[in-house]
């Protein structure tokens, strides 16, 4: 009753254990050891999204580890195709949908590069979109930091990184009308200016949270349980790094200081004081730490964000580029019935710029062309190197658009960093790498 | 249509324009000289892929001497080996013939002063219309030593979609390229198990292609059809 198929394949018919038992020793099959496959199926609540992970065990230790993703694939890419410049971005913004600013960002600055108008995006567009990244960045590391907790039985310090995601959330609706998949940052510049009360409420949280990152890592930072589970676990080191094209935190926790921010600044990084937190033992636990300082360093780049935005602004200082053929014409604001159009602009378009009136209908049904090529644009998001390879044609939609997301490139490193440890480690491996399946599968 | 009082560089780049396919006719909805607005005769081409040439600018120079030194002793050569080498929107591209990917990558990486460590994935196009080499995969490869990227592009025919793998010079490779096996059809030979990553593994067909439609079903909406996205009007 044996088949050869893939493996051998013992069918049970009843009453047969000892002759399947028998037969298996006779074949070799690894006599005296048991192997036992374990699906960590796709539906699981510590996976960090729908994420299957097919193990190979032998007692508590994973001899094989293959992870099976594409659950939550749902043709963004080719969706862009299909789409106008412009609303390319409300796609690409629900790829990694715990960063959506550095998505948008990505393929901002790509559409951008390919316009040739990096040099003339307004200087407070770019102050916005760093806030906003490293806004994102502090809510990004708090799921990650709080789902690690909640994956090892923490629940504390899960309510605690949601609450502060909260906090962060609460100013993105404040400042781009949603809270999550904001469609904020558009080639040109960013959608809106800061709406009135922004900068008190920025001033507020950064007033809050260093105590409350205090209290998070006084739970975890000298906690003998979690350094005994992500101590020396997850061992990833820089040529396994190099190797698999790990980057972010994992890649700064072999002590390689490698951030984009610095060494190939976008938005005007190369002006803002921030360090980039390394450690050197390729552990879990370091990956931990670095995010935990990377928090400590968003603060003081938004403290500067916030410090620039509330000087005294020049006459002419939008939030969008001043090419008609590019910017996007509408300004929003919020009125009797919610956010809108702004009137002062439709009144501008309907009743006194006939010019305008056609650049606002030009730009919103057709859009703008962007000229042929490629470009290949990357962003330093909380997972590691986020990029955006676009090819245009010379229309008004997106040729080809591949987002290279840091999450499927370092989930790849998953069976590197979990094979030969324990069952309980693949857990603290998963969530150390911090994947977010959308990124992944997009 | 002369060009005789064209500076030189404008002539040649229309004459080249001149000689690719039309991509779009017409625009605002008319196809003929219907109507008296003249759009229904404008013609667009395809732009043409220009080579650069010397000097490129910035490092780029410096990475395709190193390069061409490399290729040259004891290797097939910079000029058999890079078909292209295009400097657009300030990165460097360099169209590899698919032959010779492995050792170019190989090269890249090796040598001290290249030191391409990190390839950050495959991308595949699709460029239906360019007869023999319909289908490509653009490699960015970053230095960190040397804090420089650059871009290798391979193009393989639609008949004979092979192109060489590249996981035993860069692991990372191994997920990307079924990826682009995937969604393209591109065959990476040498993968150690190409296998469909993001579709069920039983899927036919190849979802990124040009010729593979994006589905959905029209939707009624008030008395009226929206039809799915790929087949709406399209002002281009």
């Amino acid at each position: 009753m044996t088949a050869e198929t893939e493996g051998r394949v013992y069918n049970l018919a009843g009453q047969d254990w000892d002759e399947v038992v028998a037969a298996a020793d006779e074949a070799g099959d690894r006599p005296g050891e048991e192997r036992l496959v374990v699906n960590m199926g796709p539906q699981h609540p510590s996976t960090h999204g729908v994420l299957r992970l097919i193990l190979t065990l032998d007692g508590e230790t994973v001899t094989e580890l293959r992870p099976v993703i594409g659950y939550l694939h749902t043709g963004i890419e080719k969706n862009m195709e299909f789409r106008t410049w412009t609303q390319g971005v409300t796609f690409c913004t629900r790829a990694d949908y715990l960063a959506p600013i550095f998505n948008e960002t990505a393929y901002c600055l790509a559409v951008e590069r390919l316009l040739g108008i990096e040099a003339d995006v307004p200087p407070r567009a770019n102050v916005l979109r760093v806030l906003m990244m490293e806004l994102n960045r502090i809510a990004s590391h708090m799921t990650a930091i709080g789902t690690f907790g909640l994956e090892l039985g923490a629940t504390t310090v899960f309510l605690y990184g949601c609450r502060e995601r909260e906090k962060a959330l609460d100013l993105f609706e404040l400042i781009t009308g949603l809270r999550m998949n904001n469609g904020y940052i558009r080639p040109g510049g960013v959608s809106q200016d800061l709406p009135s009360g922004a900068l008190e409420k920025l001033r507020e949280f950064l007033g809050v949270e260093p105590a409350l990152f205090g209290e998070m890592r006084a739970l975890f930072d000298d906690n003998p349980v979690f350094r005994g589970r992500s101590k020396n676990v997850a061992y990833l080191d820089l040529a396994g790094c190099m190797a698999l094209g790990v980057t972010g935190p994992m890649l700064r926790a072999t002590g390689l200081p490698w951030d984009l921010r610095k060494s190939q600044p976008y938005c005007g990084y190369e002006t803002y004081e921030f360090a980039v937190p390394t450690r050197d033992t390729c552990d879990a636990y370091d990956r931990y730490a670095i995010r935990m300082d990377e928090m400590d360093e968003s603060l003081k780049i938004i403290e500067q964000c916030v410090d620039r935005l509330a000087a005294k602004r020049p006459a002419h200082d939008p939030v969008m580029i001043d090419d008609p053929k590019i910017g996007w014409p509408a300004q929003l604001a919020v009125g009797a019935d919610g956010l809108g159009n702004s009137p002062a602009h439709i009144a501008r378009i309907m009743g006194q710029s006939m010019e305008a009136l056609i650049h606002h209908f030009k730009l919103v049904t057709e859009g703008f062309r962007v000229p042929a090529g490629q470009v290949y644009a990357a962003v330093e998001s909380p997972r590691g190197e986020l990029a955006c390879h676009v090819v245009s044609d010379g229309g008004t939609r997106p040729y080809r658009v591949h987002l290279r997301d840091p999450s499927f490139t370092n989930l790849q490193a998953l069976s590197a960093m979990a094979e030969g440890g324990y069952v309980a480690d693949v857990i603290v491996a998963v969530a150390s790498t911090d994947p977010v399946i959308g990124g992944v599968d997009r | 249509m002369t060009s005789e009082n064209l500076p030189d560089r404008a002539a040649k780049a229309g004459e080249e324009r001149l000689a690719e396919q039309v991509a779009r006719t017409g625009m605002f909805g008319t196809e003929d000289t219907g109507d008296t607005s003249g759009y229904g005769g404008l013609r667009v081409r395809r732009a043409p892929v220009p080579s650069s040439p010397r000097p490129y600018g910035s490092y780029f120079d410096e990475i395709a001497d190193r390069l061409a030194d490399s290729l040259g002793s004891g290797g097939p050569g910079f000029a058999e080996a890079i078909e292209q080498v295009v400097v657009e929107n300030g990165e460097l591209n360099m169209y590899v013939r698919r032959e010779h990917l492995v050792t170019v990558a190989k090269m890249l990486r090796d040598e001290p002063s290249l030191a391409f460590e990190l390839c950050l994935g495959v991308s595949g196009v699709h460029y239906p219309w360019q007869a023999g080499r319909e289908l490509h995969a653009v490699y960015p490869l970053l230095s960190i030593t040397h804090n420089r990227r650059v871009r290798l592009e391979v193009s393989a025919p639609d008949a004979d979609p092979h192109i060489p793998s590249l996981v035993d010079i860069y692991p990372t490779c191994d997920w990307h390229e079924r990826e682009t096996w995937d969604f393209f059809g591109i065959i990476f030979d040498g993968h150690p198990a190409l296998t469909r990553i993001e579709m069920p593994d039983d899927w036919k067909g190849h979802p990124q292609r040009k010729d593979y439609p994006l589905g959905g079903i029209p939707v009624e909406y008030r008395g009226a059809t929206i039809p799915p996205p790929d087949e709406r009007r399209a002002y281009e």
